[in-house]
């Protein structure tokens, strides 16, 4: 009697099971709730889930050699849509993306050439300027000079789109002003290295820096610590030309630190996420390589009440102006260095 | 020139250096008493989550530093259980603790905080020693003030251990076991007893390391927060010759070098990743030219078996 009890149980679950949309995410060396990237991805997807009541799973692979074989063995579960989060699992989502055709996969942050592999990039370099704009307008001068400071991950030529349209988006301001770049490592132990990242921006501090923007994962937490430290408890506003302004990254980091930190680079991974399993869920789905900027809303910058009182009403007149100019292609912003 | 060599960067590889010695001298004491310990690594993540995690709940990271310290010495325990109580593999059970660090703290993250990538900010982190006289003096405040209690800690262990190891009757009988522990049998010393002592202040200590990340210098426990320094601080350890003022020297070379490579990349029109060799190709260099062959306790990863 128990057996078939069990046994019906599992049948009616398995009924559940193939009438519902299944999809897996595996994440990077990030991990799901980094605060960032990850996150934004993660937020997407759990919003799908919501909408479309799809089963969700995600794997989160203690280092690179496991990512391919837990991408593989949600395939072989029949899962419907697979998802990489980051250009690291690139090479297992094209590796397995081969051996089942039939199975769509979404990579985020790069390109797989395959039918059946949606890549999801973006514009980074354009949310990058116009956050670069807002650091070039608010910075001030120590000692006679003005300086910016940038802190990626890991020195590749994904992050250097961040690192390059920050710069020219800067420098768009005012040319004089000076911006301090640095990179956190070589290998994916950069995106996790909050000391390391502290100590760089106490670096760039001590080089005169007065606005940090971090592209650095979760190393990117020694940043807001480094200000924190710097600047005490008060609230950037108060403070005017003695405060250190952080800039967040991804996902909207405004809250870490009240008050201090200026705005965040918006990469809508969340949406880009949502999206692509809406589109699996209603039978639409397509590979192909789909690109995010300005235009699509897939990039911007946050507004909210924590850094309401930091940028002025000529900040955010001025950075409209260069959106704009961005996607009217009038302005062209460079994606490499 | 003034953008490589400022003030704040002997304060910088200060305290890049700290965790190192922290996790460095944990290592030391345990491989005297001749238990090798390559799960340090793991070890100060296990400190750096717990710390974190008691400093967030109760407010206080004096707790949290409590914390790691207990759960450097409970993770180091299991250590010592398998490789000195059951003569176990030391590579093997110091390896398994390694690849529980990756996992384990994820997992219990994720079930108090719904996170498994990073823990909540703490309020307030371990204070700092503050000299308010060196206010007057910007250069002076900025060499000698403000270091957190554990970076002033870590600077004292180097001549308490170099004491401990060298002039009290437990640094003796330790490095007895560590060397011909037969022998220190024989004249009966608890070989089983001492190496566990030294594998549980490996413990403390490499905790200790953790909790500098992150309650200390930082203020939230972040996925493989060590980020390899465990290992870093291992190769010291062989650098620094296993003596304490050894692996003073060769942890102070880690940290300036990675401070100065950190301004480094300012200063100079060279490809980030040359620059980043340079602690790593200094290490290199020293070691094949001025430090020679590192003396390893003679019975050092051997399990001693009573006959």
């Amino acid at each position: 009697m128990k057996k078939i009890f069990i046994l019906s149980i599992f049948l009616m679950s398995a009924g559940i099971v193939n009438s519902q949309t299944k999809v897996a995410l595996v994440f990077d060396a990030g991990g799901k709730n980094d605060r960032s990237f990850n996150q934004a991805a993660w937020e997407g997807a759990k919003q799908a889930e919501k909408s479309f009541g799809i089963i969700l799973k995600d794997v989160e692979p203690p280092d690179s050699s496991a990512v391919q074989e837990a991408i593989r063995n949600f395939a072989s579960q029949g899962f419907d849509l697979i998802i990489g989060v980051g250009f690291a699992n690139a090479p297992a989502i094209k590796t397995v993306a081969k051996e089942f055709p039939k199975i769509s996969f979404a990579i985020v942050d790069s390109r797989v050439d395959l039918p059946n592999v949606a890549s999801l990039e973006f514009k980074e370099q354009e949310g990058s300027f116009l956050v670069g704009v807002i650091a070039g307008m608010t910075s001030y001068n120590v000692k006679g000079k003005k300086a910016v400071g940038f802190i990626g991950g890991m020195d590749i030529p994904l992050i250097h789109k961040f690192e390059v349209g920050f710069t020219q988006g800067v420098k768009a301001v005012n040319s004089d002003i000076k911006v301090l770049v640095n990179y956190v490592g070589n290998t994916p132990a950069a995106w996790n290295d909050p000391a390391k990242g502290k100590e760089i921006s106490n670096a760039q501090i001590a080089k005169g820096a007065t606005v940090i923007y971090s592209a650095a994962g979760g190393s990117g937490g020694g940043m807001f610590d480094a200000i924190k430290n710097k600047n005490g408890k008060k609230d950037c506003a108060s403070m005017k030309e003695s405060c250190v302004y952080a800039i967040g990254v991804d996902s909207n980091q405004n809250y870490i630190v009240p008050g201090q930190v200026l705005t965040s680079m918006l990469k809508r991974v969340d949406v880009a996420v949502y999206n692509t399993i809406r589109q699996m869920n209603s039978g639409s789905f397509k590979g192909g390589s789909y690109v995010f900027g300005l235009s699509s809303n897939g990039v911007g910058y946050a507004l909210d009440k924590y850094n309401k009182s930091l940028i002025s009403d000529d900040t955010i007149a001025k950075v409209a102006q260069y959106r704009k100019k961005i996607i009217a292609k009038t302005l062209k912003v460079d994606s490499t260095r | 020139m003034d953008l490589l060599l400022d003030a704040s960067l002997f304060a910088s590889g200060i305290r890049l250096s700290t965790p190192l010695i922290l996790a460095a001298l944990g290592g030391l004491y345990c491989e005297k008493s001749g238990v090798t310990n390559i799960g340090l690594d793991g070890i100060m993540i296990f400190g750096a989550f717990s710390g974190a995690v008691v400093a967030f709940e109760t407010q206080d990271p004096w707790w949290g530093l409590l914390a790691a310290i207990v759960t450097g010495a409970f993770i180091s325990f299991l250590h010592g259980i398998a490789s000195i109580r059951y003569n176990g593999d030391q590579i093997i059970s110091a390896t398994a603790i390694n690849i529980l660090a990756v996992g384990l703290p994820a997992l219990l993250s994720n079930a108090i905080y719904d996170s498994t990538s990073v823990t909540p900010n703490i309020p307030n982190l371990l204070p700092s020693i503050k000299f308010d006289f060196l206010d007057n003096y910007p250069i002076l405040g900025e060499l000698f003030n403000n270091y957190s209690y554990l970076v002033v800690g870590s600077f004292l262990l180097i001549p308490i251990s170099w004491y401990v190891i060298n002039k009290t009757i437990f640094g003796l009988k330790l490095k007895a076991c560590g060397e011909n522990p037969e022998a220190a049998e024989a004249a009966g010393v608890d070989v089983r007893l001492y190496r566990m002592y030294g594998v549980l202040l490996s413990g403390v200590l490499a905790g200790l390391g953790g909790a500098f990340l992150s309650i200390a210098h930082g203020s939230a426990y972040v996925r493989n927060i060590s980020s390899g320094r465990g290992f870093l601080a291992l190769a010291a350890l062989i650098f620094g010759k296993y003596s304490p003022v050894g692996v003073l020297y060769a942890c102070l070379l880690f940290g300036f070098a990675d401070a100065l490579q950190i301004r480094m990349q300012n200063a100079f029109a060279i490809p980030v990743q040359v620059i980043q060799i340079f602690p790593f190709l200094l290490a290199m260099v020293i070691l094949s030219s001025f430090v020679g062959r590192s003396p390893v306790p003679t019975a050092v990863g051997k399990p001693y078996v009573k006959s």
